[in-house]
């Protein structure tokens, strides 16, 4: 006896997982791009622009409780649909880091950086690789894949201590910073919360695969 | 927290059909006052195991039964009198099964097989059973009608009141809903988890659902042995055994 029908709904709602994901990584990665360029056209374009995240989000919610209904999943079925339903709302969280990010950006546009951007790149780049591979963990049901996104967390906690302090000196050299130094602070922030979030995939994953909570972050739950 | 009784339990049970060993070598504790399911695929041992409990296979000329069954620390193949066993330990049936005879006479019918003769006592034993059984409300008004002509739910019910007017201890029920439409379904199972406060129910469902629903504990029975038995929380969310897990979500075989 096997589960055909069940089986291509659930390779369906995966593959919807992987657009999702596609897309948060994309927001991560132009955000980037828009603030080292003082890009505001492409900020604007994320800013107004997760609708497609968010559309998404909506439709794998209305695929799960569908596959809820009509599938009645147990043990791992359920746990990977559940699982499912709680990774999109971490996923649509970190788009909307995304959109705040390019707000910020917008705002300071005309503005020169008071120091080159080298480490909030280097943070978004861990966040984005998080989430890349606590989704390919969903798909692989790898846990020990996921573990490694959420060992990962720690990397970007440093660089986030690391801009702190390096801002705090040079707010304090020159007050004039002030302002912008706060921004860059706000935008390391986000980014440190995406990698949380990226961690609660990671922790999630395991959840579906094994049955059992791993925690790794106790800030985001 | 952890003063849950065991009702039953067995040791080394085993159960042979002639050459075939139907049940093999089973080792559970049934706790008091509890839900006990007992899931499985067809052939898997699950209502042989149930009827074991109530000497049901008893019967049966090529039945041959290996190992003990005890009921409160008592043997039920050697401490107990058939009669009295089936008395504390009532049955249900898959189809309901009610007498070609009156709906009072249905549920009369323990009580008057175990002496009790006095009218008022056995109105009120009927009175009482049919409430228990949540009928009550809908035959009171005709329980001189032949009990046939209630509609399957209701003959369940019926089957279930006649059960519980010899008051017994724990339930036997053998797949009780697979007859049944999904509203009387729901009611037998309402009903069911009204009675845990009162009664050892131990079911066999093929509906998995159901079994998640209405039971605090699960046996995965598999070629006459248990797979795993636990909380039906566990089971249903994070089964140990790989069959458990291969089973319950469909992927089995």
């Amino acid at each position: 006896m096997t589960r055909n029908l069940f089986d291509q709904q659930l390779d369906d709602l995966h593959q919807n997982m992987l657009r999702m994901a596609g897309l948060v990584e994309e927001s991560i990665e132009k955000t980037i791009i828009a603030l080292k360029n003082h890009d505001v056209k492409l900020a604007e374009k994320i800013y107004r622009g997760d609708d497609l995240i968010d559309d998404l989000e909506k439709i794998i919610e209305e695929q799960c409780l569908n596959l809820i209904v009509q599938q009645q999943p147990l043990a791992k079925d359920l746990r990977t649909i559940s699982a499912a339903l709680k990774i999109i709302t971490d996923m649509e969280r970190i788009a909307d880091h995304s959109s705040d990010i390019a707000e910020f950006t917008i705002k300071m546009a005309p503005e020169k950086y008071i120091k080159p951007l080298v480490d909030i790149p280097k943070m978004a780049e861990c966040a984005k690789a998080m989430v890349n591979r606590a989704i390919d963990a969903y798909i692989k049901q790898d846990v020990e894949l996921a573990a490694t996104v959420c060992t990962a967390d720690d990397e970007v906690d440093e660089l986030f201590s690391l801009i702190v302090l390096e801002l705090t000196e040079i707010m304090k050299k020159c007050p004039d910073t002030v302002g912008q130094a706060i921004n860059l602070i706000m935008i390391a922030k986000y980014l440190e919360r995406m990698a949380d979030h990226a961690t609660n995939i990671g922790e999630w994953v395991i959840y579906g695969v094994t049955g059992k909570h791993r925690k790794y972050n106790n800030k985001l739950t | 927290m952890n003063n849950t009784q065991i009702k039953i339990s067995t040791k080394n049970l085993n159960l042979y059909y002639g050459d075939n060993h139907a049940v093999k070598n089973i080792n559970i504790r049934i706790e008091e006052k509890k839900v006990t399911a007992l899931i499985g695929p067809s052939g898997c041992g699950k209502s042989t195991f149930l009827k074991t409990l109530n000497r049901m296979n008893d019967l049966i000329p090529y039945v041959r039964i290996t190992g003990d069954v005890y009921f409160e620390d008592l043997d039920v193949y050697k401490d107990y009198d058939i009669v009295e066993l089936r008395k504390r330990i009532g049955m249900v049936f898959q189809k309901p099964n009610p007498f070609p005879m009156s709906i009072y006479d249905n549920v009369a019918y323990g009580p008057r097989t175990h002496g009790i003769k006095a009218k008022e006592i056995l109105d009120e034993i009927v009175k009482s059973s049919l409430e228990k059984a949540a009928l009550w409300e809908e035959v009171k008004d005709r329980l001189k009608q032949n009990a046939l002509g209630l509609s399957g739910g209701q003959q369940q019910r019926l089957c279930i009141a006649r059960v519980l007017a010899v008051e017994p201890e724990v339930i036997l029920m053998d797949e009780p809903t697979s007859a049944l439409d999904p509203l009387a379904t729901l009611k037998i199972e309402d009903l069911v988890h009204e009675l845990r406060n009162n009664y050892t129910i131990i079911i066999v469902t093929h509906n998995m659902q159901q079994a998640a629903r209405i039971s605090d504990q699960t046996a995965f029975f598999l070629h006459g042995e248990v797979v795993e038995y636990g909380p039906t929380k566990k089971i249903f969310r994070v089964p140990e055994d790989k069959r458990t897990e291969d089973y319950i979500t469909g992927r089995f075989g």
